[in-house]
């Protein structure tokens, strides 16, 4: 069978050995991961998960690897592809744990994946910080699997950061209170939209449109023409990439003017800005950071450094932290027992590229970015649940 | 009005879609599966120009189509004919490009990974709105609307007015008696299939410009082109062009007046409805 | 029902292969069992494909639309009934939609049948996240403590129940209705064999078998989202792992099953980059050098073997 290292561990050891550690007193550590790198959710894990597995892995062996317990250990990665197929994921940890001997294992990419993957990582007694998972039910799921922590939060939490940026502007007079609000229709959007319609109407907003349209639709103009003519003063989308896209351009092109813009998964993308350049301006999106803060201007330059890739201005943050998480209850803790670890998780908080993490009772981080605003180039965060460095919210102006 | 100016400019992307596979499995009896590939390489092909050099999409085009013919050439001499050659049978053949052509387009998936990496590629070109008929659309779709109505004409032009595009149409019809009468099969196959890659290639390019595309993508192309194609009637242009246009309206429609959530459904119906009524396609022969 | 001392061999070896089968969860609990579901539930999807397949050439790439579907009968269910009337439902559900799509589509030639299939998945899977968004549906759990050997051993039997099924279909006169009508149509039609009632009731087969196998993975699934559920890959897998072990024979699915199912763990082990690229390429080997499968190599060298036997 082949070496399974990846090309930048070779290149990581092969720095770190330059740097004159000595070879003899090196420990390697085998690191699992497993996400798609094909299938439907491959686009958004080649953004979002795979370069923080390769900038983590980068850092700890830059600073001469995890200590654990006084041995300072070099991190192997072993990547596998589960193909978007929850039966591939199980296979893949089964198998990193069995028959790669991997000590630590990372947790895998989306809700669906990290969820089928829960039973097996309780079964081994893993430790399993998830960064990518959304769900409402983090109570439910801790008392059946208490290795497992959510970090990104949940629909309720996002939509009311949204309900907070919109009624912010409708009181400071930039909008009206007529919205339009449309949604892929998929478990994550019709979930989201559940959510938002009363959320809206309880602040007082009139949806004077609202629609859902299929995962994989090539066309979305018809939507944008409707929502048009229901003449809105703020739009929002509950999308996944492709639509966030579409849905971006149909506004241009049909000119729609509304005081505020939202689409939500990939606006926080470079790639967003990339494509619409200055006409993303004021545009606001599912989650944000504290893009002025030091820790995640630093944490981006080294990204870019380290994978030749920006991150995302959400996720990719918390993926990250999630990774630090683990670390520093490893070397906190000094062994590899994992119930010693998770019992670490519950009980400490870690200081992280987004900030202070900690969890709830139920294995929650509370406090996460609900909704961010493309600001001069940057997607700021404009709200959360209790992080610090949220910029005022900005209306929309034209596209043109 | 607008519904059906938006259905007709979503119908024309379709044709493109769907044009070049009913060349492959029209003509060249080989129902490829990784023709969506095709499509999502040309799209890619754009990308990396515009990107990196700001060519125009539409200059691009003309880069990516001969380049396309090779490869599918190629393709079909190295990987097809050993097939034909090979089959006793239209339904063994039937099996046998299913599978080659499935294990194909894995194949390019995990090239253009490779070679691209697994993110979405979208940019913006031509994204400015254009008034027609007293509403906007994108520039971009009625550039692609004109592209297909360009290429679908020339395709009609060659097929029926050359001898090479009679022969072709010939073999499609009848290929015993195609070569009784001296065509060439084995020749105007391998060009019909090369054809077919071209348009598939040039069509990816130019709906690049307003769809978000990734390397996993192609095999939702390649399913939208293959209902178009059946319902059109196999080696059929116009029923092609018709059927492209009829699903690019009744999606729109759906969407508009009913439920967008619904049209994905609505053009499966109208798919199922058309084979029942019409088992050949609309401009099907009816075959024994 | 007699049977030949010939047929009590085949059911005794049967019955010993599924009994070694099933204490594969005695003998691992981790690896080796994960890749005894994987097995286990192609086996049980191919056989099932086979079945119908096999005799009438008719290419269905309908089985994730069946598995999606049962994966949603659990899903939407699992609060509300026991977990063994899912089954039933969902087998019954399963069979029911064959019928269904075997009415509109059997009638027509090959290729129409194929992209019908192909759009069923793609079809129910719009229906549902449409009706789930009509009703404002959240994300559907299935928290059980069922385990992967549970898991396990519903899939075995589940086998055992197709491998019985395709024999006894094999021994009565709709097996040998099939055999005529796979050998040539218009002699079953001409000698007064109703080939589509035939072909329908066959194709209930794998349609009551792929929802069965779906609702049996749900609890592994433990979120049930329809770009997992209806993934159209699943029937193309299927498709690819019957004809490499050869259609023509029940057995002839299980060798295909296991040799690719080994191969795409070792592939996916070694190369996690190039996953893709080589399944492809060994998808184009199996084309080009095993035509018929395994079970036509099998053939040929037992043909060879008893040539030189004579000689």
């Amino acid at each position: 069978m082949m070496k399974r290292r990846t090309f930048t561990t070779l290149a990581a050891i092969a720095v770190a050995a330059a740097v004159a550690l000595p070879a003899a007193a090196q420990e390697t550590l085998k690191v699992g991961a497993v996400a798609p790198k094909t299938g439907p959710l491959a686009g958004g894990a080649t953004v979002t998960y795979w370069p923080n597995v390769q900038l983590w892995v980068h850092d700890v062996n830059a600073r001469g690897g995890l200590d654990v317990g006084g041995t300072k250990y070099m991190l192997e990665v072993v990547e596998y592809d589960d193909q978007t197929n929850p039966g591939q994921t199980i296979q893949a940890v089964q198998r990193l744990v069995n028959q790669d001997g991997a000590q630590i294992v990372l947790p895998p990419y989306s809700t669906g994946l990290n969820l089928a993957a829960a039973p097996i990582y309780n079964r081994f007694g893993l430790p399993m910080v998830t960064s990518t998972a959304t769900t409402d039910k983090a109570g439910e799921l801790s008392q059946q699997f208490p290795n497992v922590f959510f970090t990104l939060g949940g629909a309720q939490g996002i939509v009311g950061g949204v309900v907070e940026a919109f009624t912010a502007l409708r009181d400071r007079g930039d909008i009206g209170n007529k919205l339009a609000m449309v949604n892929v229709a998929d478990a994550f959007g019709i979930e989201l939209m559940g959510q938002a319609k009363p959320a809206f109407e309880a602040a007082g907003f009139e949806l004077v449109y609202e629609s859902s349209y299929p995962l994989g639709s090539q066309d979305l103009s018809p939507v944008m023409k409707a929502a048009k003519a229901a003449a809105p003063d703020a739009f929002i989308a509950w999308s996944y990439p492709p639509d966030t896209f579409a849905l971006t351009e149909q506004a241009i092109v049909e000119d729609l003017q509304v005081g505020a813009f939202f689409t939500a998964v990939a606006t926080a993308f470079p790639g967003y800005v990339g494509r619409f350049g200055a006409q993303a301006e004021g545009v606001l999106g599912i989650g944000g950071v504290y893009a002025d803060g030091a820790a995640f201007q630093e944490y981006a330059a080294r990204h870019e450094q380290v994978t030749g890739a920006k991150p995302d201005f959400w996720a990719s943050a918390m993926v990250y932290s999630s990774f630090q998480v683990l670390e520093q209850s490893i070397e906190a803790v000094g062994s590899f027992d994992n119930a010693a670890i998770i019992q670490h998780i519950k009980d400490n908080a870690f200081e992280t590229v987004i900030g202070t993490l900690d969890f709830d009772e139920n294995n929650n981080n509370t406090s996460f970015w609900t909704v961010g605003q493309w600001q001069g180039g940057v997607f700021k965060g404009v709200a959360s649940t209790g992080r610090e460095g949220a910029v005022e919210v900005l209306p929309k102006a034209g596209w043109n | 009005m607008d519904v059906i100016v938006t259905g007709l400019l979503l119908g024309g992307a379709y044709a493109l879609i769907a044009m070049g596979l009913n060349l492959q499995y029209g003509m060249a009896r080989i129902m490829n599966l990784a023709n969506g590939e095709m499509l999502v390489a040309g799209g890619f092909a754009a990308f990396w120009f515009w990107t990196a050099a700001q060519v125009s999409p539409l200059l691009t085009v003309f880069l990516v189509a001969p380049v396309a013919f090779v490869v599918n050439w190629l393709l079909y001499v190295l990987f097809l004919r050993p097939l034909v050659a090979r089959a006793k049978s239209r339904g063994q053949l039937e099996v046998d490009a299913i599978l080659t052509t499935f294990g194909l387009s894995f194949v390019a998936v995990g090239i253009m990974l490779a070679v691209f990496g697994g993110d979405y590629f979208s940019y913006s070109y031509l994204s400015f709105p254009v008034a027609l008929l007293g509403d906007t659309y994108g520039a971009n779709r009625i550039a692609a609307f004109l592209a297909a109505v360009v290429i679908c004409g020339a395709l009609w032009l060659w097929l029926t007015r050359s001898r090479a595009g009679m022969s072709i149409r010939a073999i499609a019809v009848a290929p015993e008696s195609a070569r009784l009468v001296g065509i060439d099969v084995r020749r105007l196959a391998a060009l019909a299939f090369a054809l077919g890659g071209a348009v598939t290639a040039s069509g990816g390019a130019l709906i690049s410009t307003f769809l978000t595309l990734d390397a996993s993508t192609g095999v939702l192309f390649t399913l939208k082109a293959l209902v178009i194609v059946i319902m059109g009637g196999v080696g059929d242009v116009r029923g092609t062009i018709v059927a492209a246009l009829l699903l690019g309206l009744l999606e729109t429609f759906v969407a508009s007046v009913i439920d967008p959530g619904l049209t994905l459904a609505a053009a499966y119906l109208l798919f199922v409805v058309i084979l029942l009524v019409r088992p050949q396609g609309l401009f099907g022969r009816r075959t024994t | 029902m007699r049977l030949s001392s010939k047929d009590w061999q085949t059911l005794t070896f049967a019955t010993l292969a599924l009994a070694a089968a099933a204490c594969l969860p005695f003998l691992t609990a981790g690896y080796w069992l994960t890749i005894g579901v994987t097995i286990a539930m192609y086996t049980v999807l191919s056989t099932s494909w086979a079945l119908f397949s096999g005799p009438t050439h008719y290419i269905s790439l309908a089985t994730a639309a069946f598995f999606g579907v049962g994966a949603y009968v659990v899903g939407y269910g699992i609060e509300h009934l026991p977990y063994w009337s899912l089954l039933v439902i969902a087998g019954v559900i399963g069979a029911v939609m064959a019928a269904l799509v075997g009415l509109t589509t059997l009638r027509l030639s090959g290729v129409y049948f194929v992209i019908f299939t192909l759009g069923l998945a793609e079809f129910i899977r719009q229906v549902i996240t449409w009706v789930q968004n009509w009703t404002g549906q959240k994300g559907i759990y299935v928290l059980t403590s069922i385990t992967e050997a549970h898991i396990y051993w519903q899939l075995v039997g589940l086998a055992a129940l197709v491998f019985l099924t395709g024999w006894l279909i094999g021994r009565s006169r709709l097996g040998f209705a099939l055999r005529i009508i796979g050998d040539d149509e218009e002699v079953a039609r001409h000698s007064g064999i109703r080939t589509a009632r035939a072909k329908i009731l066959l194709f209930m087969v794998p349609g009551a078998v792929g929802a069965i196998t779906g609702a049996i993975l749900a609890p592994r699934y433990v979120y049930i989202e329809p770009i997992l559920a209806f993934t159209p890959m699943l029937s193309f897998q299927v498709v690819i792992m019957a004809l490499l072990g050869g259609t023509g024979r029940l057995w002839g699915p299980i060798v295909g099953v296991i040799p690719f199912t080994l191969l795409w763990e070792a592939i996916s082990a070694s190369f996690p980059n190039q996953t893709t690229l080589l399944l492809g390429l060994s998808f184009l080997v199996i084309v080009y050098l095993l035509p018929r499968g395994f079970v036509g190599l099998i053939d040929d060298i037992r043909a060879r073997a008893g040539r030189e036997a004579l000689a």
